[in-house]
């Protein structure tokens, strides 16, 4: 049985959603514990998922 | 009475009616007019050899095209120098190329352009293709001055003038900022203090701060300019994509103290055993983190500008008047957000730099060695 690849591309997003999703989470309920650091913490969840995303695009792009 | 409204507003909904009128512009992409009569196969491979056509790179420069009424295709554009190095060297326009319909009688040789690519061909322009229905003709050295290299040198050129004048205003204005560099000012001061300083050091972030700065602005404007109706595609290119990855990655293994390279090959505070098994993985690392800086910026572009393009095209599908506008509207938010990902992809690019050079120049004390 063959597996299209529509469907592995699929997944990927799904990885992807994932991902950044729960490092949205993480970020908020820090935001929310220490209202102070919210400069620091958005840096570091654009890095983090800038990270998650270059692997889901270079992924997409494969498949 | 709807004059009046625009007239009759305060200043300040003016100027916004004003950008919200600019940013519009980044929507009109749209460049071909399609015959009428064509069907919707027809339309579709259309579509589809446009946004291909965006991708590559031109050896012309191709503001717009479209089908006049003798059903000739008509450019408007200008040609650039096409430079081939072929056992000596050969310049010509390349509108001798002529958008890949006529074949270029140089000296003895004749070249062709397909699909992007300059073949050397007979005198009638015979293209071979093998089995995978790829040309297989000589391809010669190719370093013309296509319609990417001339924009690299344009936004060089732009970048150079705005930051020099900056940098005269500082020396006329007894270190104030005046004029249009004002804007980048804080920019600057941001890339020197919240990328620079935390992930390389106060002592030794002097030295790449030239580096960092020229490489944001570079990548910001560039990705700017791909959003433009010029349709110019260059860090959607994976070539230069990957001489930007280079460059840091010659830079960190150049300033990699001897710390450096010992975390990598022969990490302290670790039972032997494992270091043999790690010094690959960490060896692979040292590559696969600048392969994957290229790869990060190609794709978010590139998949953006496919994205938009297919939006815009969905325009030219829908025949009747409220798909084509909610295709609009559509196209016109993937612009803003498009804006949005020029400014993050420069700004990732550079961080991710940053924290490259921080681990080349790390010097640390350790409590076991």
């Amino acid at each position: 049985m063959v597996i299209p690849d529509i469907v592995g591309a699929g997944l990927v997003v799904i990885g992807v959603g994932i991902g950044i999703g729960s490092i949205g989470r993480g970020a908020m309920e820090a935001i929310g514990r220490q209202p102070d650091a919210t400069g620091k913490i958005q840096t570091a969840m654009l890095i983090a998922a800038a990270l998650v995303e270059g692997i889901g695009f270079a992924a997409l792009f494969a498949v | 009475m709807r004059l009046g409204l625009i007239i009759g507003m305060p200043k300040k909904l003016h100027s916004k009616f004003l950008i919200f009128f600019l940013l519009g512009l980044a929507s009109i992409n749209a460049k071909e007019t399609l015959n009428e009569s064509a069907s919707v196969d027809n339309l579709k491979a259309e579509i589809k050899e446009y946004i291909l056509h965006h991708l590559q790179d031109n050896h012309d420069f191709n503001l717009l095209s479209y089908t006049n009424e003798l059903g000739e295709k008509v450019h408007i554009g200008a040609p650039l120098p096409v430079i081939l190095w072929d056992e000596g060297l050969k310049i010509f326009s390349s509108s001798k190329l002529n958008h890949g319909k006529s074949v270029a009688h140089v000296g003895e040789n004749y070249y062709k352009l397909d699909h992007g690519k300059i073949y050397k061909t007979d005198a009638s322009g015979t293209i071979n293709y093998d089995t995978l229905h790829e040309a297989s003709n000589t391809v010669p050295l190719d370093l013309s001055i296509t319609k990417g290299v001339v924009s690299l040198l344009f936004t060089a050129l732009i970048m150079f003038l705005l930051f020099k004048g900056l940098a005269d205003s500082y020396k006329k204005n007894g270190l104030v900022a005046k004029g249009i560099g004002r804007f980048f000012e804080p920019i600057v001061i941001y890339i020197r203090d919240e990328i620079a300083i935390p992930n390389i050091g106060e002592k030794h972030h002097r030295k790449f701060m030239g580096y960092l700065l020229t490489l944001f602005f570079f990548v910001w404007f560039l990705n700017l300019l791909g959003l433009t109706p010029l349709g110019i595609n260059v860090t959607g290119n994976i070539a230069v994509t990957f001489c930007l990855a280079l460059i840091t990655f010659v830079i960190t293994n150049i300033s990699g103290k001897k710390e450096y390279w010992k975390h990598i090959f022969w990490m302290p505070g670790v039972p032997w055993p494992m270091k043999i098994v790690l010094a690959p993985i960490e060896f692979l690392g040292v590559l696969i983190k600048p392969f994957s800086l290229m790869i990060r910026l190609y794709a978010n572009i590139s998949a953006g500008h496919i994205v938009l393009m297919s939006l815009i095209s969905l325009i030219f599908v829908f025949k009747n008047f409220i798909g084509s506008s909610l295709s609009f509207m559509l196209a016109f938010s993937i612009s803003i957000i498009e804006i949005l990902v020029a400014a993050l992809q420069a700004y990732i690019f550079t961080v991710l730099s940053a924290l490259y050079f921080g681990f080349a120049v790390e010097e640390h004390d350790h409590d076991d060695h």
